[in-house]
């Protein structure tokens, strides 16, 4: 057997991934760093007889991929930070309707234009917080093009466990970095697939009526179920509610079904960390100079250990809060003012001992920088 | 010829005030579909936000009820998706052409085959009277007390210009006409734009003394004629009534369409 071995960007891993998990619809608008996702997919949805299509902004492109997901396909559309603030309100509906749809952010430096083509990973709480309204959402990120590729997978297949938008949060490193990646054959990575309702044609259907795992058995637009879809609160029926027993219940409904599961959600890595006394947790771009400097002490006998998140939110707090008990010190590195390090600190004993190693001017992250700041923390000195 | 059956009975008592011309449109609505002989589960009704845009509640297709000015958006994923089922999106004056007036142009320019019927009640009713882009200048609203400076869009003339193959324009006090126009927008092959003039007594009428429903629906018999009648000429000041435009223009779908075809062939690398 013949490997499928490539050398591409990290937007072309996403592209190789959504197509490998599914993806047969793309809607998206142009933007640095991520256009060569659209482009890549104007080439190769049409010759799967998927659907391409460039919208006239971004609010337009997440409206067409939740019409396109209603109607049975998986949907992905792409974008970076100023995009993705126009998304926002498409966003919640998607959470409030409960559509499957994968929402890549390839950051940039911001706020507002910022700086389109440096990297940064400053909007994690955007991820969480943009779209207005209490919600759980899920958001991934990766380190490398293996990682991506499955990371991606598991986004597609996540949006469908959950019937919920996933986010992909990447950064411009990733998405412009070129590295081997190994193409998995099909079959090699699981794939979910939409749960749809077995009832016939004429009874009285629920489309919104989860099953005891809560998941929700739905019928497709065009199919024999007819039913209301809305962005209103609403019943069992999919028709709007006042009805404060029924806010109250789908408001549980819509966050339990993602924080209950942080568990199965939850996906990171860790290097070094058996007898680690100084932890690293950093994720995405950031996490590969991180990794350079934990595997460089070690080779000189310090207990550096990492952990490198994929899942940010729902936020792992199990996973900081058990491997991070012995720390002697936190260094959170990431690359904005300070986002995720208020997550990890929210979840150790001891936040005095977490800190921030950070840069904010659209330049990549060294290990130098995380040096510079390890000298500081371990006393010795700038 | 019943409509009865199209109608999501649990869904009713409509929010529609007394008077309100949005009922009018609905019926008209229903009727057309009704004797085109649609299959209910090829029909998917998208809408956006607005008084206008509560008929997908109403009615027993697939219905999207979406965000305010986005229904286009939506109802393009959704027929680009699965070209075969009949898109129509019941829309207000403001939510087409003042937050989703993008959309309303770029719907139009891709000639993508779905129906906007625009409920042109001049102002924004749910929200209890504001000025929107067809309210019209000089004309009162609450955001607008003194008198309106902001001139109205034409719906016909923007529609023709943006490229949709199908534009007409009615009002509620002609029901028949309106549903035939409902009817051929439908089955025109393109994006077709039904503009329905449509009464808002509560919160356009009352505020600029047009008397109640009855008489709002009399000024459209008096203040509107045919495209290029005579009265038109003799008084320009009239609002035509009828098919401003229906042509023949490649559809959106089937242009995609052609591409995969063309790849499938491989004479196209």
């Amino acid at each position: 057997m013949t490997q499928n071995i490539k050398f591409i960007q990290g937007n072309e891993v996403c592209v190789e991934a959504a197509l490998y998990a599914g993806l047969t619809f793309y809607a998206g608008y142009p933007i640095t760093p991520s256009t060569e996702i659209a482009e890549h997919l104007a080439i190769r949805l049409p010759l799967i007889s998927g659907t391409f299509i460039q919208m006239e902004d971004e609010i337009a492109s997440i409206c067409a991929i939740i019409g396109a997901s209603l109607t049975g396909n998986k949907v992905m559309t792409a974008t970076s930070g100023p995009g993705f603030s126009l998304m926002q309100e498409g966003l919640g509906y998607a959470i409030m309707a409960e559509i499957p749809c994968v929402i890549v952010n390839v950051q940039r430096g911001g706020p507002s234009t910022g700086l389109p083509t440096n990297v940064s990973q400053s909007d994690v709480f955007q991820a969480q917080w943009g779209t207005h309204g209490d919600h759980a959402i899920i958001a991934m990120t990766a380190s490398s093009h293996q990682d991506l590729f499955e990371i991606t997978v598991d986004a597609f297949n996540m949006a469908e466990t959950y019937r919920t938008p996933v986010i992909l949060l990447l950064d411009e490193v990733i998405g412009h970095m070129r590295e081997r990646v190994f193409i998995p054959e099909p079959g090699e990575l699981p794939l979910v697939e939409r749960l749809k309702t077995a009832f016939k044609e004429g009874v009285d259907y629920h489309p919104y009526l989860p099953r005891e795992d809560g998941r929700l058995p739905m019928s497709d637009f065009g199919g024999i179920h007819r039913f209301n879809v809305t962005g209103l609160v609403h019943d069992m029926w999919g028709f709007p509610s006042n009805n404060p027993t029924i806010a109250k219940g789908l408001m549980h409904h819509l966050i339990d079904k993602i924080n209950n599961n942080v568990h199965e959600i939850a996906r990171y890595k860790e290097y070094h960390m058996d007898d680690a006394s100084i932890i690293l947790v950093s994720y995405g771009c950031s996490a590969r100079s991180a990794r350079h400097v934990v595997e460089n002490r070690r080779k000189r006998g310090e207990k550096l250990g990492l952990i490198e998140l994929q899942t940010l939110w729902p936020f792992p707090m199990h996973v900081i809060r058990n491997r991070c008990a012995n720390a002697r010190y936190i260094l959170v590195v990431e690359q904005n003012m300070g986002q995720l390090v208020h997550l990890v600190k929210m979840n150790v004993a001891r936040p005095d001992k977490v800190f921030l190693c950070n840069r904010i001017d659209g330049v990549f992250i060294s290990p130098t920088d995380i040096r510079n700041v390890l000298r500081v923390i371990q006393g010795r000195g700038v | 010829m019943s409509v009865k059956k199209f109608i999501r009975e649990r869904f009713f008592p409509h929010i529609w005030c007394q008077g309100c011309g949005h009922g009018i449109v609905l019926n008209a609505m229903l009727r057309a579909l009704s004797a085109l002989g649609i299959s209910k589960n090829e029909i998917v009704v998208v809408s956006g936000i607005g008084c206008s845009a509560r008929i997908s509640g109403y009615v027993d297709f697939h219905t999207l009820h979406t965000l305010h000015g986005r229904a286009l958006a939506f109802a393009t994923g959704v027929k680009m998706s699965l070209p075969g089922l009949n898109v129509i999106v019941p829309m207000g004056d403001g939510d087409a052409l003042a937050i989703g007036g993008n959309h309303f142009i770029h719907a139009a320019r891709r000639n993508i085959d779905m129906t906007a019927i625009v409920m042109n009640n001049r102002i924004y009713g749910m929200t209890g009277g504001q000025f929107s882009p067809l309210t019209g200048y000089g004309m009162k609203a609450t955001t607008a007390p003194y008198k309106n400076i902001d001139h109205d869009f034409d719906i016909a003339e923007l529609s023709r210009a943006a490229g949709a193959s199908y534009v007409a324009r009615t009002t509620t006090y002609h029901v028949q006409q309106l549903t035939e126009m409902i009817k051929e927008a439908i089955l025109h092959d393109g994006f077709s734009v039904v503009e329905v003039l449509s009464q808002c007594p509560t919160n356009f009428g009352r505020r600029n003394k047009m008397g109640g429903a009855v008489e709002m629906m009399e000024s459209y018999k008096s203040l509107t004629t045919p495209i290029g009648s005579k009265a038109k000429q003799e008084n320009p000041a009239l609002i035509e009534r009828g098919v401003f435009v229906q042509r023949e223009l490649p559809e959106y779908c089937s242009e995609y369409n052609a591409i995969i075809e063309k790849l499938k062939k491989g004479t196209e690398k």
